[in-house]
């Protein structure tokens, strides 16, 4: 009986710690696509010649954050940086014809 | 019933057209490069602005927007925070390079009294070349490093060569070339873009709040600000260039800097330039 208790136990030990894993998997593939998605938009920034200094910050602090494993906070980190990048591309295009609008004349 | 259609149809293209041309935006005067119009409004802005400001006082900046950082700067004029880097800049640029030559042979009238035709468009390169640019050529043509666009030695060549000029007129000139007015319009479109986080564009600070305060500093009108470049800042305890200037702007309001004299830099300079024109150069300066 006592035998048969430890055998069960050890089965759900290491069903959690696979489930664990499997979890900590998933948040990093989550971080990997959000960070990607976000350094891509930072990119079409730059061409845009319009980065925003806080984008690299917000990116710097994702980076950070995976690397002291915390995933969740990561991937928080890299979503804002694609919204940080994001408006800043929306910046850089509506200025193309808004700039006119300040003009001396 | 086929020529009935053919009535329909014909009509509404005809509305769709005269719709198309009724919303196209005619071809204003926006859409024309007139450098001349341009300074002509740029500086009666600024006159109409502060009309107890004597023209050629707004190359003084914040001084000339206050009575009492006015004299203030009277008195620091007596022993100016730029002169230990005059002095340095003085004797870079009469010492000879290794090759014996020195920045001398790469300037009109031997580098003396010329800052006031910087920068200008140079026709076989099709591109601005500011006097910071010119200089490093002039290093590199005779085999020397060089300098940091942002460091105490470029601010130092171009404090001298400025002192070398002072009281005379900004002279910027825009040769009949279409390479040289798009450049010039490239300028100014990045004078007036807003950029960084903080949404800011050179003319927010520049032409929409000169005179006030943004923290404790009190905002330069844009007439005449290059004219007393470089400038000694009491905030950054040293001398800066005008690439120093420029970027320094950029991070300021949260948008990453361009490398020192990429295009826009220098277009930028162009125009602020030419828009002041007739002021007289005034650099080295010095600021809070």
């Amino acid at each position: 009986m006592r035998n048969t208790t430890l055998k069960s136990a050890l089965v759900l030990a290491l069903l959690a710690g696979g489930a664990t894993s499997a979890l900590a998997a998933g948040a990093e593939d989550d971080f990997k696509a959000a960070y990607a998605a976000a350094d891509a938009a930072n990119k079409e920034a730059g061409k845009l010649r319009n980065q925003w200094t806080t984008t690299a910050a917000t990116l710097a602090a994702a980076k950070k954050a995976a690397d002291t494993g915390d995933f969740d906070k990561a991937t928080a980190s890299a979503k804002e940086a694609e919204a940080l990048a994001k408006a800043s591309i929306f910046q850089a295009t509506s200025e193309k014809t808004r700039w006119r609008d300040l003009e001396i004349r | 019933m086929k020529l009935r259609s053919a009535i329909h149809l014909a009509s509404a293209a005809l509305a769709l057209a005269v719709l198309t041309f009724a919303s196209a935006p005619p071809l204003a005067a926006a859409d024309t490069i007139d450098p001349v119009a341009d300074a002509k409004a740029f500086r009666k802005f600024f006159t109409d602005k502060f009309p107890k400001v004597k023209l050629e006082d707004f190359v003084n900046g914040p001084y000339s927007m206050n009575e009492d950082l006015h004299r203030q700067w009277q008195e620091k004029e007596q022993f100016p925070p730029y002169e230990f880097s005059l002095e340095m800049g003085k004797e870079m640029f009469s010492k000879p390079f290794k090759n014996g030559k020195s920045y001398e042979d790469c300037f009109p009238n031997k580098g003396i009294a010329i800052r006031q035709n910087y920068p200008y468009f140079d026709e076989k390169e099709g591109k601005v070349v500011t006097l910071e640019l010119a200089l490093n050529r002039c290093r590199e043509a005779n085999g020397e490093p060089p300098f940091s666009y942002v460091r105490d030695e470029m601010a130092a060549l171009t404090a001298y060569m400025a002192f070398t000029s002072r009281g005379k007129p900004m002279d910027i000139k825009i040769p009949n070339d279409p390479r040289a007015l798009a450049a010039y319009e490239s300028g100014k479109e990045y004078f007036y873009t807003r950029r960084g986080q903080l949404n800011f564009s050179c003319a927010t600070c520049h032409v929409q709040s000169p005179g006030e305060r943004i923290r404790a500093e009190i905002l330069a009108p844009a007439l005449g600000i290059l004219n007393a470049m470089p400038i000694y800042r009491s905030e950054w305890s040293g001398m800066g260039t005008t690439s120093r200037r420029f970027t320094t702007c950029n991070s300021q309001i949260r948008g990453v800097p361009l490398t020192p004299q990429d295009d826009e830099y220098r277009n930028v300079e162009y125009y602020l330039s030419y828009v002041s024109n007739g002021l007289p150069i005034s650099g080295p300066g010095a600021r809070p």
